[in-house]
């Protein structure tokens, strides 16, 4: 059974389809990338995994006892988050929120499992520090924390290298690498960067005009996937 | 000395203390609230809202209603639940909504005042609503205990949802997909914003609300940098303005409302300079 699987899925907002017939799955220890266009509907299937939008047709099934709300997510920064004054340890406690229930204050637990997940990432010794004057890697690890509060089982990842520089983004993406061999933690990962795509995942989502979904050696080898990657490296040079 | 004994003596009046007590809880309640407000950019909520409280008082007058608490708080708590709902996705966006409903409610209030005046002295009504009046003097004891009580529900809800209201501020996204039922709590942040505007109202007025929403949330943000910090600070903050502002307005006899505001100011511009030469020095 697999963690989660999508049978005939189509997204869109307010009714109106802009993707359809996905059809994957993902297992316990898989590391995912769904790669696409610009616009191809990344980011809505991003919010409808995470149950923040209905899917228009189609079903999203979670097994091996996931529960729905088990899911990490690391967002895309927004702007009100740039500054904010909060500290490190109150920011990575939030993701604990969700197994307070009805309970007002964090327990003990809690907190030991903010200090860990912290420790894990190398940002313990921050723990006191105001986020909004992180540096932008830290920053990602900060929230890569706060998931990790969250869920055990599953993080979904919204091209969490944006804006950070290349040194930074290669630290966080080995992270990443070892939080999936490691911990097995699951990984789905939105994002433009296809060479460290197929260097890192097991496993290609492609959403565009022509859907496909296989391990990255049937990526490679498929049509979709021979453009696609010329693509991206055509891009890549004429920077 | 004589300054001393003077106040001594005003301070042995019921209605002096009676202001005391409703102006420190309202400085309270609403410098927590604040925080948040400003943080999810609604600094304009307090000046909206305040503006249906003032149309939602024109038709309780009109009406002729004696007890206008009731009907003004429902109306006030409809709008803030429209207001803060519209924050996700609506056509029309946060900053706009606010101002469409603070402006029209202005307008409809004052029209209605103008078309079934009861008293005579329209202008004179007006004024104080929008102002603030002297009427944080003329309290009477009721008015007291049900200030009290609904600051205290009012601070006992910020505080045992304290962890959820950070949650769901820093990031409601997130809040959401791990399953915090951010709705509920944007819900019941707007329940306890239209209450402690509409008792608000009373001491500085609808058109000076935001000052008192805002200012100690900004202050405290030009030097502290934990949420825990801030909203510490802003309440400490807020509550030490308010009372040098009623103080002052007594002795000096200035109108209550500006006064408490002009502290802010002043509080904003010592934190500001603190905030300067502090950060110089990290």
């Amino acid at each position: 059974m697999a963690l989660l699987t999508c049978t005939d899925l189509a997204l869109g907002y307010d009714g109106q389809e802009i993707l359809r017939g996905l059809n994957f799955s993902v297992a316990q220890g898989d590391y995912l990338c769904i790669v696409g266009e610009n616009g191809s509907g990344k980011s809505t299937l991003m919010k409808t995994l995470l149950g923040l939008m209905a899917p228009v047709s189609g079903e999203i099934l979670t097994g091996d006892g996931l529960m729905p709300n088990q899911i990490g997510y690391l967002p895309q920064q927004t702007a009100v988050q740039r500054d904010f004054p909060a500290s490190v340890q109150e920011i990575v406690l939030s993701g604990c929120l969700s197994r307070c229930g009805l309970r007002p204050f964090y327990s003990r637990q809690n907190k030991a499992s903010a200090k860990a997940a912290m420790e894990k990432l190398h940002i313990a010794h921050l723990s006191r520090r105001c986020y909004r004057e992180l540096s932008g890697g830290q920053q990602q690890r900060v929230l890569l924390a706060r998931a990790l509060c969250a869920t055990q089982a599953l993080l979904l990842l919204d091209e969490p290298v944006t804006g950070l520089d290349p040194a930074a983004a290669a630290d966080f993406y080995r992270m990443v690498n070892e939080l999936n061999h490691a911990d097995k933690i699951t990984i789905i990962m939105v994002s433009h960067d296809i060479r460290t795509a197929l260097a890192n995942a097991s496993h290609i989502l492609h959403i565009g005009d022509t859907v496909f979904f296989g391990t990255v050696q049937e990526y490679l080898g498929s049509r979709v996937g021979q453009i696609f990657t010329q693509q991206g490296g055509m891009q890549d040079e004429s920077y | 000395m004589n300054l001393i004994d003077k106040l001594a003596l005003y301070l042995q009046y019921p209605f002096v203390q009676y202001a005391l007590i409703v102006g420190i809880l309202i400085a309270l309640c609403s410098s927590l609230l604040g925080v948040t407000l400003v943080l999810k950019r609604f600094s304009f909520i307090g000046d909206g809202l305040s503006h249906v409280a003032f149309g939602a008082m024109a038709v309780a007058a009109v009406l002729n209603l004696t007890n206008d608490m009731p009907l003004v708080l429902l109306i006030t708590l409809i709008a803030a639940v429209l207001l803060l709902r519209t924050g996700q996705n609506t056509k029309i966006h946060g900053d706009a909504a606010i101002a469409m409903i603070s402006v029209s409610s202005l307008a409809i209030g004052y029209l209605l005042m103008n078309l079934f005046a009861t008293s005579a002295n329209l202008s004179g009504d007006v004024c104080s609503t929008l102002f603030g009046s002297t009427s944080i003097l003329t309290l009477t004891q009721t008015e007291v205990w049900l200030c009290v009580i609904l600051s205290v529900l009012a601070i006992a809800a910020f505080v045992l949802f304290y962890n959820k209201i950070f949650a769901v501020t820093f990031d409601e996204t997130f809040a959401r997909a791990t399953g915090t039922r951010a709705g509920m709590y944007n819900l019941i942040l707007s329940v306890i914003v239209a209450v402690i505007i509409v008792l608000a109202m009373n001491l500085v007025g609808s058109l000076l609300i935001s000052a008192l929403v805002i200012f100690p949330a900004l202050s405290a943000m030009r030097v502290f940098k934990t949420f825990k910090s801030v909203t510490v600070c802003s309440a400490i903050v807020s509550v030490l303005c308010a009372l040098l502002g009623i103080l002052v307005s007594i002795l000096a006899g200035t109108p209550v409302g500006s006064t408490i505001v002009a502290a802010d100011i002043l509080g904003f511009i010592l934190f500001t300079i603190i905030g300067k030469i502090g950060g110089k020095y990290q």
